[in-house]
């Protein structure tokens, strides 16, 4: 995982939604095909849709193991694929959830609390040395809430990696390269 | 009207409405129930010796029908055995039927006897591959393997079934083809071109000043031979086959300049290096193929033809990509250019190019020297003689190695699906379970199968098989007492330092093995006894004969492009190498 914070219109990453078939296995068979590809997942994210036949999958993969067209296509070739579509890290919208939990005296923990609350997080669970914290948001804004954590020792992390979905302006491009029955 | 019958009876009974004539399989603990209903099925089954066997039985039958070949076997060790077959059909697009049965479903995960994960295993071997939970989903998962497994790029399919599925009853409904599509939303061949991209493949097609024609078993697998040569002849441009395509374009058709690669003759190899527009059919820029992709064609301009979106642009980029069925884009090209000429364009003028090729092809034959009087037997020359002493229609499956590049290079292939081979995966033992069950699938035709003994070590108990079953093939050994293709890397490439390829001479007994196993065995070791020995196997026609062929172990496979080298520094036969500046 990185926490490197990146200018807007430099994309370091390629956000893949995988509209899948929900049925078991269908991870698997996903996840497999990056590895036998060659290619790294970054975070990947998998969950029912509206429709309870379909699953998104969103997977994020660094430019780096570009090219992706190659494995999109290998992708598409999944009988239980219905859709993919490549957003642009510019037109989309990033949501990501992250709990921590920090070792923190009673007397500091002030700290902690006031922190969270300017970022606007919550406070999950109160003991007599930690404190359990929650903040969801952009992958940016949770890199950055992450870094200031560290000052007072994290002890359990936990992010989910990232969800996302095209802005709805009228430029969201969605660069749907398979369309199903289903969509 | 709904009928209760068991998850068995379905599974038989979807294989006979999807037509299946034939099983390659061999029953166990798992797969018993389904085994049952079988005794009271049409549907003729082949009693393996090992389920490998049966694997590849099922693709040879694939191959020379054009039909899906059925592999039926137990879960655990006969599901691993199932993995090469599987690896196989898949590298080979070649579609493949296979039902292996699992332990029930309560005992699904516990680490069951004779359990293993064979949906996770093959997933990366198969084209699709689905465990069954319930008896209710039978006839509709085998309608969906049998869919997918032949559309498309066809390939190997599984179905995984627990005994419990298989013993309990279900309500019988035969799925429309209407359900099955709408059961696989995700699954949406193309097989229709892009107007535009033909229209421009057959502009390109007409300004190309050296074109080549580079077919590829997606010619085969698309049943389209026939467009090829119309367009073949209608462009009269020459034509490469690979080892995938051989007998796709006939061999005795003056346009035809056989196979490139690794292994090629020069001309396909230089043809394909110097053109300035490769039109390729149903091909995927192999590494075998392209030697160096670097320096592969540089001056050639691509037209990719491929039902499979994911092959272009793989290796190399292509100009004009089209997705789509390799018949009917072929055929859409074919208009197109028509429409071009009727509209009074014309075709550039490739006389020269042409004769610049007819250049090499006198300069360069396959060559090797003959055998002269007390020398070891050439391996070439038997397959010269069997090739000349082969009725009409004969269908060839080789092994993987030396013997397998001879074949593709002597035999001449005058008609598609006469050729059956492991080209992508190069399975070893792939032969001898290919050629019965391509015999089964051609009962009318002769079967040769052309093996090395390393291969024929790996798979012979199928001859057993053969003879049970009273499917007569004739095997062909060409026996160096080497792995002959390592043993030629080796003195190659690691300076003749020959490491773990010495077999044994005399070691097996090929004659007595194959006389154990209900075969004629003939033992062939100077080169007037390989004529009558190739007139006696062939008379025989009620069972399976081994012709074991003492040949000479230093034979080498020549031209070569060796792994990573450029094809312009394609290594000819020593005693061509003199000519080597006509191949400019």
């Amino acid at each position: 995982m990185s926490s490197t914070t990146h200018a807007l219109n430099q994309p370091t990453h390629h956000i893949l939604s995988v509209l899948v078939q929900n049925r078991p296995g269908v991870l698997a068979r996903v996840s497999s095909l990056f590895a036998r590809r060659g290619y790294n997942i970054f975070s990947l994210a998998v969950a029912p849709t509206e429709d309870p036949m379909l699953s998104r999958i969103t997977i994020v993969v660094d430019v780096e193991s570009s090219p992706l067209e190659q494995i999109v296509k290998q992708l598409f070739k999944l009988v239980d694929v219905v859709k993919i579509s490549e957003l642009d890290p510019r037109r989309s919208v990033e949501r990501e959830l992250l709990m921590a939990t920090v070792r923190v005296p009673a007397e500091d923990r002030g700290q902690v609390v006031e922190l969270t609350n300017i970022f606007e997080g919550k406070i999950l669970a109160v003991g007599v040395e930690a404190i359990t914290v929650s903040l969801d948001g952009s992958p940016d804004k949770l890199d950055d809430f992450e870094e200031l954590l560290r000052g007072y020792g994290i002890v359990e992390l936990q992010r989910t990696g990232r969800v996302a979905l095209p802005k709805l302006d009228k430029e969201a491009r969605l660069k749907a390269v398979k369309h199903g029955k289903a969509s | 009207m709904t009928q209760k019958i068991t998850g068995a009876q379905a599974l038989i009974r979807a294989l006979e409405l999807e037509n299946v004539d034939t099983i390659f399989g061999l029953p166990g603990g798992c797969i018993l129930p389904a085994y049952d209903p079988l005794l009271d099925s049409p549907i003729r089954h082949i009693l393996v010796r090992h389920e490998q066997g049966a694997g590849h039985m099922a693709e040879g039958y694939a191959h020379v029908t054009g039909r899906p070949g059925v592999a039926m076997v137990t879960s655990g060790p006969a599901a691993t055995n199932m993995v090469t077959p599987l690896c196989d059909a898949y590298m080979d697009s070649i579609p493949m039927v296979c039902i292996t049965g699992q332990v029930p479903t309560s005992a699904i995960g516990t680490d069951a006897f004779q359990e293993c994960d064979t949906v996770g295993i093959t997933r990366s071997v198969t084209k699709h591959n689905e465990l069954i939970m319930s008896a209710d989903d039978v006839p509709l998962m085998v309608r969906q393997a049998f869919h997918i497994a032949t559309t498309g790029r066809p390939g190997p399919v599984l179905l995984d079934v627990p005994k419990d599925v298989l013993q309990n009853s279900m309500n019988w409904h035969w799925p429309s083809d209407e359900e099955v599509l709408d059961s696989l939303p995700g699954y949406k061949p193309v097989t229709k071109g892009h107007p535009r991209m033909i229209k421009e493949a057959a502009r390109m097609i007409l300004d190309a000043k050296q074109p080549i024609l580079y077919a590829g078993g997606g010619i085969l697998k698309a049943r389209a031979a026939d467009a090829l040569r119309e367009l073949a002849e209608l462009i009269d441009t020459p034509v490469v086959t690979t080892l995938m395509a051989r007998g796709a374009f006939p061999d005795d058709h003056p346009l035809c300049l056989g196979m490139p690669g690794m292994h090629g003759n020069a001309t396909a190899i230089t043809a394909m290096q110097k053109s300035d527009l490769l039109i390729t059919l149903g091909a995927r820029f192999d590494d075998r193929i392209t030697g160096k992709v670097a320096t592969f064609a540089p001056d050639a301009k691509i037209i990719h033809v491929d039902i499979d979106p994911a092959e272009q642009g793989k290796v190399r980029r292509p100009d004009v990509p089209i997705v789509g069925d390799c018949r009917l884009v072929i055929e859409e090209i074919i208009k197109a250019i028509k429409d071009l000429l009727n509209g009074g364009e014309k075709q550039q003028d490739i006389s020269q190019w042409k004769s610049r090729v007819s250049g090499w092809r006198e300069q360069f034959p396959l060559y090797y020297p003959a055998n002269e009087p007390g020398e070891a037997l050439k391996p070439q020359y038997c397959l010269e003689q069997l090739r000349d002493g082969a009725p009409e229609g004969t269908i060839l499956c080789s092994g993987v190695g030396q013997h397998q590049m001879w074949s593709s290079q002597y035999w001449k292939f005058n008609e598609p699906y006469t050729w059956v081979n492991s080209g992508g995966l190069g399975t070893m033992g792939f032969s001898v379970p290919a050629a019965i069950g391509a015999k089964v699938g051609r009962p009318d035709r002769t079967v040769w199968a052309v093996d090395g003994d390393g291969c024929f070590q790996m798979t012979a108990q199928e001859l057993v098989t053969a003879s049970v079953e009273r499917i007569p093939i004739k095997v062909a050994i060409l026996n160096n007492s080497y792995l002959g293709m390592v043993r030629q890397w080796q003195e190659m490439f690691y300076e003749e330092r020959y490491s773990e390829v010495y077999l044994s001479p005399e070691l097996p007994d090929f004659v007595k093995w194959a006389e154990s196993m209900g075969c004629i065995g003939i033992r062939v070791e100077s080169p007037e006894e390989v004529q009558p020995a190739i007139e006696k196997a062939n008379s025989i026609d009620d069972r399976s004969v081994v012709v074991e062929f003492r040949v000479d172990a230093g034979e080498k496979v020549f031209p070569m492009v060796p792994a990573g080298f450029s094809n312009d520094d394609v290594l000819l036969h020593p005693d061509q190498n003199g000519r080597r500046e006509f191949l400019r």
